[in-house]
């Protein structure tokens, strides 16, 4: 028997052990580090809650001044029946708080505008901060502040089977966006020396691995085709052919080698995203502001245009092949070895731009610059707007203009949840909430009302009112939990920096189980 | 109590739904208190599963006014289970899934009356299922999916005229995630796409082949498999199976792993990999689960209600990339395996060599099929035999001796129909082997000389241009695999031992020969020429071994 030594992990990390595996350690790190405010702990306040309290964020702050009714038992999963009565805000962060010991829950009675008001700086500190179905007044105030605080808000709303997510964010800057269909980078037509060299040494045979097989058959079709590499399905066809003439048995890597032909070519070039990220201003004029992915992106443009000769560094990975083990590792560690030279080079070019910024060498470390490099081709910047623009001026009205003409577009179903604000605010409570035979009219004046001043004459479809005035404001539970799992997904997302969030609207109708995302 | 809780004002935001009318409602819906009525007093739910998916699926349900809810899962509490499956705490670890959170939400919203099953669904037969008007499954197996699937199918009632009863449909809401990503569908047994109409959307789980596992390892995957599947039984260190739960044993497979990833110079091992590969890992989060937990549960409203038209009937879900949701009909498969009554065809073009062993593999392993453990049974001669059947011991014994043996060998015949039992349907599926002869040559002989066509040549044309040239005697024609040359004794209405050069081939002749040919240029055997009892089945083709 093998001695037996302890495992290695700890409770913290068995008890995570299925997110990590998304997330890695360093973003759960992340995640715990976070905290999370919520305005309004309605059905969908407390489930978008609850998708961040069970991954273990650092702490959650409720924000509410209501006290539960019975409307609210029926439809939020974290109060009962004795919370009647009493504070919303504190029952829900009770009943919150048991779903993880690792999380801090507190709760404040207060009105919001009381807060923005008196205590403006109380919101610095939060990571995120989130309000539910909150009035327009208050929101345009939150929004503002927040934007002036650079701490990402998102504002969401659920009435019955439709609901919305708004994110609001100055910048957004993503190393690790996880795409599902990494394209590979093998450098095979830009073949770097140590690769060449290496080739050049073996010969072609039933344990090599595809790469160096399509490799020396690729400087076959090139000599033949003044160096140039096949595009076309026809040239693709030959180089296949040649390939196959090549063949020294019947074997599994040969076959490989020829269904690689597709997809193996073009990786190492300078996408149009990432170029935008490159020609940034933040790119090109660093400051003493400058945060460390824009100092990284800096030193990764300088790479490009100089070390790396219009080329991305190399990420280093190469997939699995049918081949013998040594053949496979050495090709693997000529791949790592070339990839941390190129990283080396970023490194070192990030250094000399912290020397002139002043800052500290130590701010951004070699692992940093690796993981920089290795993801550079799928790095993403997302930048936002204000939405109490969209309130005080209305933004993106041609693209509201446009999407109106289509009938299968949700963006009808934004005119209508504005309207229903508007309406609201105008009126003093909520469409449909004791009547539902005038309202539909009224507030189908107030959306032609909104459209217009938007500069849109389209004409707006009736069943929308209809069915807005027939839910009255209710909120329907399962509708709640998809806008609430949505949306904890989000912010976890902008907490961790993994994974592109949504840009920066989406809205759903659970009546057609259909969602779509809006640019504001 | 029913009468109370009705007029509960918490139910307000409900009563909004279902009491009042709407542009989008179904033709179906009547707006009225007896809807909530109807949940809260008659309406039966079931949810297979309690896991991520199942305790949001009970908090949703219980939440949008069903009471009367059955939860039935097998497992117990573990550790892993707490960063989403919210209705247990630390407390319950090693307690039923099923019982915990039956309480949990018995608790949280008195009135509801969530009955647990601490047991796995092939413990109830259809008198425990047909008690539901709606089934809601959140699994982590396809082979469970399989089989309620297949539960539900069997419980369909027809009409003397071949209609479906309606009443005998109970909907099938399923939902399934992974990561950040999820699907959720609406299955009518009977009338919509099945979970086997769309067996192609299951990935195929990644096995790695024996030879890269034993001789070229290449990533700490295959180290760890080496572990598991030679050395552990090798060694067998514990005296015991692996037990991927067993801190100790997954430390021994690190270990290990570690040993010959080291000695073959591969990197990228950790313990949680190790634990990944061993237990088949799949990763969660609280988030995706709440997702396509609510819409199952909007789907079981709009269901129960009537009041929206259900989703039609798939539902994809992915936010790695932003928020994307996409639907679409998946489409019932005219011959699936579950809920179809045409068997299912399997071609075989090798019978003499491909072993019993071979169909098996090849029953597991197609995307078509994919079986568990297939216990097949056939009728041979008007008796049924079992094939082999790997379940009850004695049988496994008696029968292990037919794996090696070939389908020809087994006396299976072009057309013959095997019955299978296997864990992914409780009812018994049939199949049917066709023999395709794809080697079809044709001889001409006269005395000792041959001259003979390929399965490639063989052509209408080609057959009526031999005949012009070659004397010819006989034809013969040979199929794979070669069981014996049969001689075509009647041949477009023509005579053995005709001369050629006599031979008037007339319009009727030509005709009759292209009717031995099938639109896609293959020969036909039998019927046309041979007349009954030559050898020939009910399907055309030549029987064989006979």
């Amino acid at each position: 028997m093998s001695s037996s030594v302890p495992s290695p992990e700890t409770d913290k990390s068995r008890k995570y052990d299925r997110q990590i595996r998304l997330w890695g350690d360093h973003g759960q790190s992340l995640l715990e580090n976070s905290q999370i405010c919520l305005v309004n702990a309605n059905a969908l306040g407390t489930e978008i809650l609850k998708g961040l309290v069970l991954p273990g964020i650092g702490s959650f702050t409720i924000i509410d001044h209501n006290l539960v009714t019975d409307e609210d038992i029926g439809c939020n999963f974290f109060l009962e029946p004795s919370s009647l009565g009493q504070s919303r805000a504190k029952h829900c962060t009770k009943f919150l708080q048991e779903l993880n010991p690792d999380v801090n829950g507190e709760s404040i009675d207060d009105n919001i505008d009381t807060i923005i008001a008196n205590n403006p700086e109380f919101f610095k500190n939060f990571s995120v901060v989130v309000s539910c179905g909150l009035n327009e007044k208050s929101l345009i105030k939150l929004s503002n502040l927040l934007w002036e605080l650079n701490i990402p808000f998102m504002s969401c709303q659920s009435v019955g089977f439709l609901g919305s997510a708004r994110i609001q964010m100055k910048e957004h800057c993503v190393i690790e966006t996880h795409p599902d269909n990494k394209h590979q980078d093998l450098r095979l037509e830009e073949a770097f020396q140590t690769l060449e060299e290496h080739v050049s040494n073996i010969k072609l045979g039933p344990k090599v691995p595809w790469l160096i097989i399509l490799y020396k058959n690729l400087e076959v079709y090139r000599k033949k085709h003044d160096r140039k590499i096949p595009n076309t399905y026809k040239e693709k066809s030959e180089l296949r052919d040649i390939i196959r003439s090549s063949m020294t048995a019947d074997e599994e890597n040969f076959e490989e080698a020829i269904r690689s032909v597709n997809s193996s070519f073009g990786g190492g070039k300078v996408n149009s995203e990432v170029q935008k990220i490159l020609n940034d201003s933040c790119c090109i004029n660093l400051n003493k502001n400058s945060s460390p992915f824009w100092i990284m992106a800096r030193g990764l443009k300088d790479f490009i245009e100089k070390d790396g000769k219009g080329y991305l560094p190399l990420p280093g990975t190469i997939p699995d092949m049918t081949a013998d083990t040594s053949l496979y590792i050495n090709l693997q560690n000529i791949y790592r070895a070339k990839a941390i030279q190129d990283a080396d080079a970023v490194f070192r070019r990030v250094q000399q731009l912290l020397k002139e910024l002043n800052k500290s060498s130590d701010w951004i470390s070699e692992k940093d610059v690796r993981l920089f490099c290795r993801e550079a081709a799928y790095i993403s910047v997302t930048r936002g707007s204000k939405i109490s623009d969209e309130y005080e001026k209305g933004s993106k009205t041609s693209m509201i203009s446009d999407e109106l003409e289509n009938p299968d577009s949700l963006i009808s179903h934004y005119v209508v949840l504005r309207a229903m604000e508007r309406f609201q605010t105008e009126h003093g409570y909520i469409p449909g909430e004791v009547n539902v035979e005038t309202d539909p009219a009224r507030i189908k004046s107030l959306a032609t009302r909104l459209v217009n001043d938007w500069g849109i004459s389209s004409q707006l479809n009736d069943d929308l009112f209809h069915e807005i005035c027939r839910y009255g404001g209710a909120e329907i539970h399962s509708i709640s939990s998809f806008l609430g799992g949505c949306c904890a997904h989000e912010i976890i997302k902008l907490v961790t920096r993994q994974y592109k969030p949504f840009d920066n609207t989406i809205i759903y109708d659970g009546i057609k189980s259909q969602s779509e995302t809006f640019k504001f | 109590m029913a009468e109370i809780e009705l007029n509960n004002k918490k139910w307000g935001h409900l009563k909004k739904i279902l009491e009042r009318s709407g542009p989008f409602d179904t033709v179906n819906f009547t707006p009225s208190p007896s809807n909530l009525e109807f949940l809260m007093t008659s309406c039966k739910i079931l949810v297979i599963g309690a896991g991520g998916l199942g305790c949001e699926l009970l908090k949703d349900l219980a939440m949008m006014g069903f009471k009367n809810i059955d939860v039935i899962d097998m497992d117990t509490i573990e550790l892993s289970n707490l960063n989403r499956q919210f209705l247990f705490r630390r407390k319950d670890i090693g307690a039923s899934k099923a019982q915990v959170a039956a309480e949990f939400i018995n608790n949280r919203i008195p009135g509801t009356k969530v009955t647990p099953h601490f047991c796995k669904i092939q413990d109830y037969d259809d008198s425990f299922y047909q008690d539901f008007h709606i089934i809601v499954s959140g699994l982590d197996s396809i082979v469970a999916r399989r089989w309620i699937n297949g539960m539900l199918i069997s419980m369909l009632r027809y009409e003397d005229d071949g209609s479906l009863d309606q009443t005998s449909i109970i909907p099938l809401i399923d939902g399934g995630t992974e990561g950040f990503k999820g699907n959720a569908r609406v299955i009518l047994p009977g009338m919509t796409a099945c979970i086997d109409c769309t067996l192609d959307l299951f990935p195929p789980q990644i096995s790695y082949p024996l030879c890269t596992i034993a001789n070229t390892p290449r990533l700490p995957e295959h180290c760890i498999e080496y572990v598991k599947i030679i050395q552990w039984d090798k060694e067998n260190p514990f005296k015991c199976a692996l037990d991927g739960d067993d801190p100790e044993h997954v430390t021994w497979v690190y270990e290990k792993a570690q040993d010959r990833a080291n000695c073959f110079n591969i990197t990228g091992l950790s313990y949680r990999l190790v634990q990944g590969v061993l237990k088949h890992i799949i990763p969660a989060v609280s988030s995706t689960n709440s997702v396509i937990a609510a819409v199952c549960a909007t789907e079981v409203f709009k269901i129960a209600t009537s009041c929206y038209e259900p989703l039609n009937n798939y539902l994809v879900f992915n936010d790695i990339d932003g928020i994307y949701t996409y639907k679409y009909e998946a489409e019932k498969k005219s011959d699936c395996l579950a809920c179809s009554s045409i068997p299912k065809v399997i071609s075989i073009n090798n019978p003499s060599s491909m072993t019993l062993q071979d169909l098996i593999d090849y029953l597991c392993d197609s995307s078509e099929f994919q079986l568990k453990n297939p216990a097949l049974t056939t009728s041979i001669d008007g008796k049924n035999k079992t094939l082999y059947m790997s379940a009850v011991k004695s049988i496994e014994e008696q029968t292990r001796g037919n794996l090696t043996q070939s389908l020809h060998e087994l006396n299976l015949v072009d057309g013959q129909q095997l019955m299978v039992a296997d864990a992914t349907n409780p009812n018994t599926i049939v199949v049917k082997l066709k023999f395709t002869a794809n080697e079809v040559e044709i001889f001409f002989v006269t005395g000792a000389q041959a001259k003979h066509l390929n399965s490639e040549e063989a052509s209408p044309q080609n057959v009526i241009d031999g005949l012009q040239k070659q004397p010819t005697q006989t034809i013969f024609f040979k199929t794979y695999p070669v069981r014996r040359m049969k001689p075509l004794n009647s041949f477009g209405g023509y005579k053995r031992n005709f001369k050629p050069s006599e031979l008037d081939i007339s319009d009727d002749a030509i005709n009759e020969i292209e009717k031995r040919f099938d639109d896609y240029g293959h020969l036909r055997f039998g019927k046309r020429g041979g007349g009954e009892g030559d050898g020939f089945d009910d399907y055309g083709h030549m029987r064989f071994g006979r």
